[in-house]
């Protein structure tokens, strides 16, 4: 048994690490972009005293003549077609209320409960992340071939469950399976939610070939040592590398 | 205690994880997250601390100043403590909703040190039944994410350890009043010894096991935590039990003494050398 303690130390800037050569250019709320009127407002900017001040902490980003701020921490903002994970909160009469990370508590019905692509969740562990993080693809629903299966939600919860044996279609009523889960797929899924924390503490874009990449990376490891600051920067600078060799 | 909501089946997912001893972090059961020290962090106080121990972040400033000695112990100086659970650390605490748990705290923390060994008192005193040091120990709760004791309990250790209190002459004049002159050099003090000074363990009954550090999750599926305070040299202190469920007086006699003895010696030893990692 251990127990580690340290003195705090300051963090490395994320581009010193990756040697870009271009540094993003970072704002706070009340920062000016720009006194150039001529561009086009987008979100995350408003004008005032004639120049282009931001209102949300992010990098600036540009496209043509559109200037607009990516938020860095932001609610999650629904969009059709999402997939999201959430949290039942309240039952009323004839509804859910659902905790999704966003700015008001979403509903859902009982009615849509019975169409596909709706399903409640057994054993698993439940990862927060910040929306942002998440990658758009086309689909949210992975099994990894390390044994485990995952839900990217868009509002930034991620479901991290062992993989079904087979499917079972269920007649009425859910009933979930609470045999206990077995101790090679208990490490599995503990490595892979240690390997996402370390993601999304260096702020990477979480998708199936990342959260792949982090886990291949972090077996040499112990799964409790990966949460150590210097372990956690190691293994994500060689997902950073393998993900940038694999592009191009 | 801040509380989160789990379905059924995360919560028998923790608890058959914790019966294999392999948490959800990957974790043992007998395995602290990682903690972070800081001292000197508030300049207008004594001294001050702040522990961050995974999401659980505690800030402590110990604030000297002179008073008048308790009747029944006029040789000796006192601590006060006083615990803010701030609406930083979760939503539940707004407004009075955090009272309740600063004074289960404080009263804990009265208790720990309720012995004479802990903080050697006496030297508090200026002069009997007129003068004594009084430390007024402030905690913060700036984030709560379970396991807030034994976190609690580090940060006032590492306070107390850099408090620095002036060192005071006592003049007494031809009729006899006497006066109390600070000396001028602000270095010119007398620091506490803290070896003594015990830290809590809290160790919580989930399923048929133990686990220290819980994080909310883990708390939320314990029925009742144990919280004993140890001293470096693995001298009991105080003793607690918190929680809604029973525990059979031999599983506490097994937690006693397995974590509580082995986790004395790591939590004694700092923080005369807060970098270091303990093994046993």
């Amino acid at each position: 048994m251990a127990m580690e303690m340290r003195l705090p130390v300051p963090r490395k800037p994320v581009s010193e690490s990756l040697g870009r050569e271009t540094k993003k250019h970072l704002v706070v709320p009340g920062d000016t972009i720009t006194t150039d009127t001529g561009f086009m407002r987008g979100h995350g900017t408003y004008m005032g005293e004639e120049k282009l001040i931001a209102s949300v902490a992010g990098p600036v980003e540009r496209v043509n003549k559109l200037i607009c701020v990516k938020a860095l921490k932001t609610r999650y903002n629904g969009e059709v077609g999402d997939i999201v994970v959430g949290r039942i909160t309240e039952v009323q009469q004839k509804r859910w209320k659902v905790e999704t990370n966003s700015r008001l508590d979403s509903v859902l019905l009982l009615s849509s409960m019975n169409l596909p692509g709706g399903e409640l969740l057994g054993q698993g562990v439940l990862v927060q992340v910040p929306p942002s993080l998440v990658k758009r693809q086309k689909t949210h629903f992975h099994d990894l071939p390390c044994g485990a299966s995952v839900i990217l939600g868009n509002n930034g919860f991620i479901w991290i469950y062992p993989t079904p044996e087979h499917k079972e279609e269920d007649a009425g009523g859910f009933i979930a399976n609470l045999e206990p889960v077995s101790l090679a797929d208990r490490e599995v899924i503990s490595r892979l939610r240690n390997c996402i924390v370390s993601l999304v503490t260096q702020r990477m874009l979480l998708y199936d070939t990342s959260i792949l990449y982090c886990y291949e990376a972090s077996l040499p490891h112990q799964i409790k040592d990966i949460l150590k600051p210097e372990v956690m920067e190691e293994i994500v600078m060689e997902t950073r590398q393998r993900l940038l060799e694999q592009e191009g | 205690m801040a509380s989160v909501a789990l379905s059924e089946a995360e919560k028998v997912y923790i608890v058959h994880g914790v019966q294999e001893d392999l948490r959800v972090d990957g974790r043992g059961c007998e395995d602290y997250r990682c903690v972070e020290v800081e001292t000197d962090v508030v300049s207008n106080t004594s001294g001050s601390a702040r522990v961050k121990l995974g999401h659980t972040d505690i800030l402590v400033g110990v604030k000297a100043e002179m008073g008048t000695p308790k009747l029944e112990k006029p040789n000796e100086g006192y601590l006060e403590f006083f615990v803010d659970c701030s609406a930083n650390a979760t939503p539940e605490f707004e407004g009075r909703g955090g009272d309740d748990l600063g004074t289960e705290i404080a009263n804990t923390l009265y208790r720990i040190f309720n012995n004479k060994s802990s903080v050697d008192l006496k030297s508090l005193c200026i002069s009997p039944r007129e003068h004594c040091w009084i430390l007024y120990v402030d905690v913060l709760l700036l984030e709560c994410g379970g396991n807030l004791f034994d976190a609690i309990s580090i940060a006032v250790k590492a306070a107390l350890f850099n408090t620095r209190i002036p060192k005071v002459r006592v003049l007494e004049d031809e009729e006899g009043s006497k006066d109390i002159e600070l000396s001028d050099d602000p270095y010119d003090c007398i620091r506490l010894s803290v070896e003594n000074v015990p830290c809590i363990v809290t160790l919580c009954k989930i399923g048929y096991r133990h686990v220290v550090d819980a994080t909310l999750q883990e708390e939320a599926c314990s029925l009742a935590s144990l919280l004993v305070s140890v001293t470096s040299k693995g001298v009991v202190t105080c003793m607690r039990k918190v929680g809604k469920g029973s525990l059979d007086p031999e599983s506490i006699f097994e937690m006693m003494e397995g974590s509580s003895a082995r986790l004395a010696a790591p939590l004694g030893h700092f923080p005369a050398a807060p970098y270091q990692l303990v093994t046993d």
